[in-house]
This record gives C-alpha cells, structure tokens and sequence, in this order.
C-alpha cells in the first residue's frame, strides 16, 4: 500500500503540483486561522517565524550532524554570529540595509565557522561535542564582556528589512507593504474573509510577524534546494563515507578533513542565516538569548526529527519550536512537559520520527536477519 | 569590568590563595565528573542529566539543616555544624543515587535495550535534564497540587529563586602558607575529593562489583558471556555517579550555602569539561581533570578579571585536546590498570 502510495508521489506528473500545493499552503497557513494548529495563547504568525527558524537552524545543523557525522553542541554560536553581525551592522556601528548586511552574516559565520573548525575538526567524535559546546559558550562569554559588541545589555533597536512600498505603522493607519492580504476567520462564518485584519505583503514591522515568516520561509526553500544538490553531489557521498568509516575514506582518497571542514562551514553559514533574521524580527539581541540549552535544543532538534534526512530535521525543528508554543496554557509547566516530551519521542523512536531511507533500509534488513537467525536457532 | 593594574603581580601576591580555593573548587568539579566519567567508561554515553543528580544533591543537604535547624539563619563553624553536614552527606548521597537510578531505569534502559543510536540517548538525557531541572523549579507547585504547600512552605517557597542553608559554615583558619590562611573548609574539600577517589579506584580495582564494571567497559559482549549481568553493571555505575554527586554536593553547600534549580547546569559543564579534560572514562584523569580546571579558572580570575573566569576554562580545554585529543591521562577505564 504504502509502496504504491510513494511510487505514485515519485511520479513527476503527480509530485510536482503537490509540492506546489504544499508550499501554497505553507505561505498562507498564517492567514488560515485553521482550528487546533493555530496557537491561541500567542501570536500565531510569531510562533512560524520561530519555527521556521528553527527548521532552518535544524536543516543546517542536519548538514554538519546528519551528513558529515560531526556532533556539534556549539552550534548556537554561529545563531549568535549571525545575529549579532546584523546588529552591528545595521544598528551598533552602521545603517546598512538589512538585505546587505544580511550575505556579509553569512560570510561572517562562514569564516568563523572555517576558523573554528580547522582546528577542532580534528579532534574525533563525542569530544568534538565538547569542544564545539567550549566554543559556543566563548562566543557567548566574549559578547557578554565586551563593550564593541554591546556586552550584556545586548543590542536594541535593530531595524526591520526594508519594506517595498510604505513601511506599516499601524499607529498612524499606514498598512504600509507592496498591498495587502487579508486574513481567514471561521468564526464569522459565512463572511470568512476578514477585512480588518490584513498582513502587509513585504511590509516589515514591529507589528505583524508574519512578512518577516514569509522570508524566513523563502531562504528556508532555498536552502532546501541547495541542500538537495550538495546531497546528491560527490559533495554529498564524501560525507556518507566520511561519516560511516572515516578511515576507509581517507584510504579511498576522500580528503575527509577537507569535507568534514566544508560541511561545518556550509552548517554554520546557515545558522549564520537564521540568525540574521532573528536579530532583525526581534530587533533586540542578547548574549542571554544564545545559551547552551539552545545549542542542545538544535541538535535535539535534528536527532528527534531524524538525522541524515532533510525533511526529518526540518519537521523536528518545526516541533522543537512549536510544542512549547502550543503548550503555553500550561504556562509553568510547559517546560516539564517538553523535557518529557523530549525523553518519549527518544524512546519511541530512537532513529528519529522520519529517518533517511537509508536507515530505513537498514533496520529492514537488519530484522530480515533476525528472523532468518531466530528461524534457524529452532530448527 | 574593573581590571587590577598589574594582574601578573596580583597572581603572584595571591599565588597561594588562588591555588588553595582553586583545589577547593575543583574537588567539587572533580566528584561531579567521576559520575560523567563512570558512565562514559561503561557505556560511552555523555550522560548529560548528570548536572541534575548533583543539584538534588545540595536541595538535599539544604533541607536536611532546615528539617535540623529551622529557618532561623546562624553561621557555626565546622565542628559545630559537624552533625547537620554529617546526615546532610547522607541524605544527599541517598537522593542523588535515587535519582541517578531513576535516570537510568526511565531515560537510558529503554534505549540500551533498544540498542538505540547513543546519540539518541544524549537527546533522551537532555530531555530527563530539563524535566527534573524544571520539577526542582516547580515544586512550590507540586507541594500545592498535593496540599502541602503550607506545611512545606520553608522548602519549597520560590521554587526559582536561590535556596539558602540555614547554617552557613565559618571557615577557621588552621595554618598559612605564604600570606593565606588555609581553612579547615579548604583542607576538607581536598581530602574529601582525594578519599572518595581512593575510595573509588579500590572499588573498581580490588572488588567482585569492580571487577564486572571494567569488563563491562572493556567489552560487553564478552562480559555478558562471561555471566557479568550487564544492567546490574550499568546501574551500579549510575549509582556511584550519583552517590560522589552527593558527596560533592555536600561539599559545595559547604563552601557556597545556597543553590538553585538551574544551578546544576553550569556546574554540570564544568565537571563534564574536568572529566574530558582529563581523559574521559579514565577515573583518575577526573580528578586531576578537576583540580586543574579549578586552579586554573582562579588563576584566569586574577589575570584577566571575574568575567573571563569561564572563558578561561574553556580556552584551556579547548587547548589540552588540541595537544592530547583525548585527555590529560587518556581513556582507560576499561584497559585495567589493576
């Protein structure tokens, strides 16, 4: 059954006005005020945005844990990287545009990740974790005592992107944006539509989170094809290899370090990125915001999700950052039920909720064996 | 950031002293990282709720000297808070061994017998670190929802907020070297952590229990073949953990009095950082692992001023695995020393 499903989304005919529909929908979930998926306790457009965010975040970290094999507990440093070069360019030392700060964060991360790779990468497996986490945790206690970077009062006043048409500033009844959407609401049914309640398309404001979705959304697809073409390179194989026998590679003629360095500095851009658009949304950025509990939240993210597999990471980013959210009317004791919620779905599903078909693959095969042997042992 | 005018002098001036309260520091780190390094030899898991077991731990030594000795704060020396700190150690010891077992039965066994990924098992650890960080956190609001929110008020009041012992411990001063006065609080702190070690190593040396502990490391199909019952093996190392996470714990009530429901987490880094530091897996290399770590954090505090000290810690990690990639005396619990 589930065969015949998935040949029939293989076929071109079928898979590509899906994806379309599924990325329509994606775009307008803000606006559609569907019941259950809509957090009631807090703004829902906010809440995407964090979760694109962090499903951006987790498909990067995806790169450097699930491809490459690499643990990296310190990836909120490169979060911070990227967030706090936007602050600085745009606010503390600058007034650059957003849209030119934003590929000078990239880089930034980029080369700070190549800085902090070239010579951590050569330590091996769970003490990589640590050292990663030692680094997350420098970038952290740096920015705190230094006065250049804002120290420990943080950054505020980041200005927004800048918008196409008006800026929106409600106060003054300026929508502001290119024109606007108006939102869905059921509970005026027959008259879903509700005019008085209107997001402005690339308008960015203090106001309205979910422009500011809808770009996060957009780099996130972007990423997802790059990510795509990397994967399915020779890019992509020298990680499979480096990541299941880092000896044999070397041996076969990968430059493991080499990849291994790339793919932490293709991760960290990434992190770079979702930072920079953090810093712009939030518009205030803190060294208290990028502590080790969000570095282990990230990897939690991927692992949860399914490492290896780019959708399992971003789904695993998605509730990473939505349960939280959804669990607000619990208020105190949302985190409690995340931390179990965390252990359960471990258990659960050790491989991750969508592990790559490889593992998939794998653990068939492996229980083929297992019944073959236990079938022997009785005879 | 107030920076002396010539740090290197100020290091030197307080060479004694900063040596002295940095061994003290860091035979807290050090206990805390024998349960990191006892798992990881065992199971090659970081067990990352650990910082948790040890925060149980000073709650635990906490309450004992309010149960004792009301909420009325007084400040005795050592001998005279000799009986409370006494049943403290204990109680301390009994609720982090209980909730290391706790750890080991809800968030590893599962996956151990599941023969999970282990990076699985850091997230599964993760989780069970927020979930007993955040029941310290609520347990105004768990005493409440059990109707004992009045009667246990003197425990659970701001369940957030930094929870003092009553007593606090004066240290007296024994002897001196150069200008500092060496407290009978600092000489105990260092022999506690060198006893408990020494302890430890016997154990894992010289008993049946050990025995079955460095097999288990070393290879546990053989062992398991060999009659060792590996759960047993696994839940004795978390119990150790737990059991020189109250003896640190203990010691750290001792020389700080109060803590908090997130105070595991950076003390929990440390320690971690104490045991890789020194050679994970490798019991011995915990404690130097440890010492080092807190001597050179002090001596970081006097060169570069308070708020670098944890940046100091971890350049100096950072540097050890760059020279020895695994450790100051490598990972060895496993290949027997005995």
């Amino acid at each position: 059954m589930s065969g015949r499903l998935g040949g029939l989304l293989r076929r071109k005919q079928v898979s590509v006005p899906l994806l379309v529909l599924v990325v329509l929908f994606v775009y307008a979930l803000p606006m559609l005020d569907l019941p259950i998926i809509t957090t009631t306790d807090s703004d829902f457009g906010g809440v995407l945005f964090d979760a694109a965010s962090y499903a951006l975040i987790a498909v990067g970290l995806n790169i450097v844990i699930g491809y490459a094999g690499l643990l990296d507990l310190g990836y909120v440093g490169f979060y911070a990287c990227g967030a706090y070069t936007v602050a600085l360019l745009t606010e503390f030392h600058g007034h650059w545009p957003f849209f030119l700060a934003l590929p000078a964060a990239i880089v930034v991360t980029m080369v700070s990740g190549l800085i902090l790779g070239a010579p951590t990468l050569r330590v091996r497996g769970d003490y990589l974790a640590i050292v990663t986490m030692g680094f997350g945790e420098i970038i952290r206690l740096v920015i705190t005592n230094t006065h250049w970077l804002g120290a420990s009062q943080g950054i505020a006043g980041i200005p927004p992107p800048p918008s196409i048409g008006q800026a929106p500033d409600p106060a003054n009844g300026v929508a502001g944006g290119l024109f606007q959407v108006p939102h869905l609401s059921w509970s005026t049914f027959p008259n879903v539509i509700d005019v008085g309640h209107e997001t402005p398309f690339v308008g960015f404001g203090v106001a309205d989170a979910i422009p500011f979705y809808w770009l996060v959304l957009t780099a996130l697809f972007i990423v997802l094809i790059a990510d795509r073409l990397v994967k399915n390179s020779r890019v992509g194989r020298a990680w499979e290899a480096t990541r299941e026998d880092e000896d044999a590679a070397e041996v076969m003629g990968v430059p493991t370090f080499r990849y291994k360095l790339l793919a932490f500095a293709l991760g960290a851009a990434i992190g770079g990125l979702s930072g920079s658009f953090y810093a712009t949304q939030t518009t205030y950025v803190s060294p208290d915001t990028f502590i080790i509990t969000l570095s282990e939240l990230f990897v939690a993210a991927v692992i949860i999700g399914g490492a290896g597999n780019r959708w399992g990471a971003l789904a695993g980013g998605v509730l990473v950052a939505y349960l939280p959210e959804r669990f607000r009317s619990f208020s105190d004791w949302r985190m409690l039920v995340f931390g179990v919620a965390l252990m359960l779905l471990a258990i659960w599903r050790p491989q991750g909720i969508f592990p790559p078909r490889r593992t998939r693959r794998v653990l068939k095969v492996e229980a083929k064996i297992e019944a073959l042997e236990g079938e022997t042992a009785s005879v | 950031m107030t920076r002396k005018p010539d740090p290197m002098h100020l290091l030197l001036h307080q060479f004694p002293e900063l040596t002295i309260t940095g061994l003290a520091v860091g035979s807290v780190y050090a206990l805390i990282a024998l349960g990191y390094t006892m798992v990881y030899g065992v199971l090659q898991l970081i067990n990352f709720a650990h910082s948790e077991v040890f925060m149980f731990g000073t709650f635990a030594v906490a309450w004992v000297a309010m149960a004792i000795h009301g909420p009325n704060s007084r400040s005795e020396n050592l001998e005279q808070a000799a009986g409370i700190l006494l049943l403290g150690l204990v109680a301390a010891m009994v609720l982090s061994g209980i909730v290391a077992l706790l750890l080991e039965r809800v968030a590893y066994r599962p996956l151990i017998k599941k023969k999970a990924p282990k990076i699985i098992a850091l997230i599964s650890a993760i989780g069970a670190a927020f979930a007993l960080e955040e029941v310290m956190g609520l347990r105004d609001r768990i005493a409440s929802a059990f109707g004992l929110g009045q009667r246990l008020s003197n425990y659970v009041q701001g369940a957030r907020n930094p929870y003092t012992m009553p007593v606090t411990v004066r240290p007296h001063p024994l002897f001196s070297i150069g200008n500092y006065k060496i407290t009978d609080v600092d000489i105990l702190m260092i022999v506690a952590a060198l006893l408990m070690m020494f302890l430890l190593e016997t154990f894992v040396k010289r008993t049946r229990f050990g025995k079955g502990i460095r097999a288990v490391a070393q290879d546990p199909e053989a062992a398991a073949l060999m009659g060792v019952n590996s759960t047993r093996v696994v839940q004795l190392t978390f119990l150790i953990g737990g059991l020189m996470a109250g003896v640190g714990a203990t010691l750290y009530m001792i020389r700080i009095g109060s803590t908090t429901a997130a105070g595991g987490d950076l003390l929990g880094i440390k320690a971690f950082t104490a045991a890789v530091m020194g050679g994970i897996g490798n019991l011995r290399g915990a404690l130097i692992g440890g010492l080092v770590l807190g001597v050179v954090e002090n001596w970081g505090i006097a060169v570069l001023g308070d708020s670098w000290k944890d940046v100091t810690s971890f350049v100096l990690l950072v540097l050890i695995l760059l020279v020895r990639p695994s450790g100051i005396l490598g990972e060895a619990l496993g290949k027997a020393r005995a």
